[in-house]
């Protein structure tokens, strides 16, 4: 059984074909270049790398987000195409389920986070149970503080894994001291393997064309708009 | 042509997610658009981050359905084309990576077509292009005037400096309460007009084929203005008849002096304005005169479409044009002839 594992859904970039358990090779790249530029030319590569032609693949991971919008759905686009022309399943996995696979068999609770700016974070909380990457929490986008202040009822010792953890490591110590732990730089970045060990635990898309990226947030435009409508509807209800 | 050639053409540039089959680069064997307008009327234009969304959603459905429709595999196809630029950004990636992994998986050629010269090239779907050839491109995104010597050769010897004319369109129909897009209900108001307000033409320089509609989107809103404050209301009927007129009269008028300067064998119009009953009728009449044949594709295919990515995309693989697995979108692409 050969996988095909994508993800682009933040700036870091990785690629893998994993054959029967074992990585036949693996990319992985942490540099703000262009994914719809880098993408597909490192997939050739990949290709070449190992000998093997599209159609040897016998399945496709893909991280489906949440993360950047754009970088979500370049490698969801890429992922879906290959799926639907080869004909073969298609699994997506969280971006930060991926994140947390960095962490098996690490006993406390994982925390993977992505920088979303303005304070905010894309972050879920997972635990390692059985053999499995079980989430605690949903993944969510959230104020940091808003994530930590529910940490800290847990109590318990919470590994913090990303490459953006650095940019928020203050406030995490700060906030949960003695139970925080910040995962080192190996395991900063997501890796296609790992996305292709989660994949293969999991369910494949009934439903290739009906994939979709999770954002995990309504576009701007939408929110705007909901607002708009629940406004009129609210001043609608009092005339 | 000893073997037919196949192209498969990929559009997601603004808010259609289109796939097509073009034989021989002049025959539509299937052409399928899924549109967003009812999802994108709710913002009163196009949200770029909308368009993206919708655009994942529908890829994959798209090219398939364009490939069922036409009875074809993959293999049977000689070369992809997708539409590089210009765009949306973030609504050029999707068509632009679904183009790329289905051409890498299925061993294909790819070919990033200018948007364009996909307009232009709309018209070979109707009828053989002739040169010299004179192109009008009107749409909610360009107002061009573009000059072709042969296939691949394009001089663009006019453009607008500020908005576009599809753009004043719908900028014109919110002041006038009318929907989104504002072109087909401009014009629909316009025609049913018995009267037309009198508004500025845009000429500019003598001998230029420039054009520019900001100053009259600013005189129609001068004028609900002024109305509005001596508690007068407008007709919007005769506002849009008004509006229509000095946009046509202009677009007609450099149009014609071009031809006429460049002694062109050919006059085609092209994107979503050219659909205007109002221009097309205007066009005709002077070209006929003028015995000049000229020529506007139907409706589904002035819109965005793919039939014309696959029309222009077949054109460039003839010429030998390839692209590779680099290709990124490019919202600003210039368009250069692929021919010296
Ligand atoms: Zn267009």
């Amino acid at each position: 059984m050969i996988w095909l594992g994508i993800d682009t859904a933040n700036t870091p970039l990785s690629v893998a074909i994993v054959k029967d358990g074992a990585i036949l090779a693996e990319v992985n790249s942490s540099m703000a270049v262009n994914h719809s530029l880098r993408a597909m030319p490192v997939i050739e590569e990949l290709f070449e790398t190992v000998q093997l032609k599209p159609k040897d693949i016998d399945a496709i991971a893909v991280s489906e987000g949440p993360g950047s919008y754009t970088g979500v759905r370049i490698g969801v686009t890429i992922a879906k195409t290959l799926a639907w022309t080869l004909k073969k399943p298609l699994v997506g996995v969280s971006s930060l389920k991926v994140l947390a696979a960095n962490a098996l068999h690490f006993s406390g609770l994982i925390c993977p986070l992505v920088d979303a700016r303005r304070n905010h974070v894309y972050a879920g909380v997972y635990e390692y149970v059985d053999g499995n990457l079980v989430a605690i929490h949903e993944d969510r986008h959230l104020g940091i503080e808003e994530l930590l202040d529910s940490l800290v009822p847990l109590g318990r010792s919470i590994l913090f894994v990303g490459k953006d953890v650095g940019m928020h490591e203050a406030l995490i110590m700060d906030k949960l001291n003695g139970n925080a732990v910040i995962a080192p730089f190996p395991m900063q970045l997501p890796r296609a393997s790992s996305l292709i060990f989660i994949a293969q635990q999991s369910e494949h898309e009934e439903n290739t064309h009906a994939f979709t990226p999770e954002y995990r947030r309504i576009a701007e435009a939408e929110a705007n708009w909901l607002m708009q409508q629940r406004k009129e509807k609210g001043s609608g209800s009092k005339n | 042509m000893d073997k037919d050639i196949y192209i498969l053409g990929i559009e997601t540039s603004c808010d259609e997610t289109a796939a097509s089959v073009i034989k021989n680069g002049h025959e539509i064997i299937s052409n399928v658009v899924a549109s967003q307008i009812q999802s994108q009327q709710r913002f009163g234009g196009v949200v770029p981050e909308i368009a993206s969304r919708h655009h994942v959603e529908q890829i994959t459905l798209v090219i398939e359905e364009a490939l069922a429709a036409a009875k074809l595999e993959p293999e049977d196809l000689d070369a992809v084309a997708v539409t590089e630029g210009p765009g949306l950004v973030g609504a050029l990636l999707i068509g632009i990576n679904a183009a790329k992994a289905f051409a890498f998986a299925n061993g294909l050629p790819i070919i990033g077509v200018h948007h364009i010269a996909g307009h232009i090239y709309a018209n070979q779907l109707m009828q053989p292009m002739e040169f010299p050839l004179l192109a009008l491109i009107v749409s909610g995104g360009h107002t061009e005037l573009v000059m072709m010597e042969k296939h691949g050769s394009f001089k663009l010897i006019g453009e607008t400096r500020d908005d576009a004319a599809g753009e004043a369109y719908d900028k014109v129909a919110r002041v006038l309460g009318l929907p989104y897009p504002g072109g087909p209900a401009i014009d629909k108001l316009a025609l049913e007009s018995d009267e037309a307000i009198e508004f500025p033409r845009a000429w500019l320089e003598a001998d230029s084929y420039d054009f520019s509609f900001s100053g009259l989107k600013s005189a129609v809103i001068n004028y609900k203005h002024n109305l509005e404050q001596k508690d007068g209301s407008i007709v919007p009927a005769h506002v849009a008849a008004g509006f229509q007129q000095s946009v046509i009269e202009v677009l007609t008028a450099k149009t014609l002096r071009a031809a006429k300067e460049f002694n062109v064998k050919q006059v085609i119009a092209a994107g979503g304005v050219a659909a205007n009953k109002g221009l097309r009728a205007s066009l005709d009449v002077v070209f006929e005169k003028e015995g000049i044949p000229f020529y506007v594709p139907p409706i589904s295919l002035c819109t965005d479409n793919a039939a014309m990515i696959g029309a222009a995309g077949t054109a460039m693989f003839i010429d030998g044009k390839r692209g590779n697995m680099e290709m990124n979108g490019r919202p600003g692409m210039q368009l250069v002839s692929w021919i010296e």
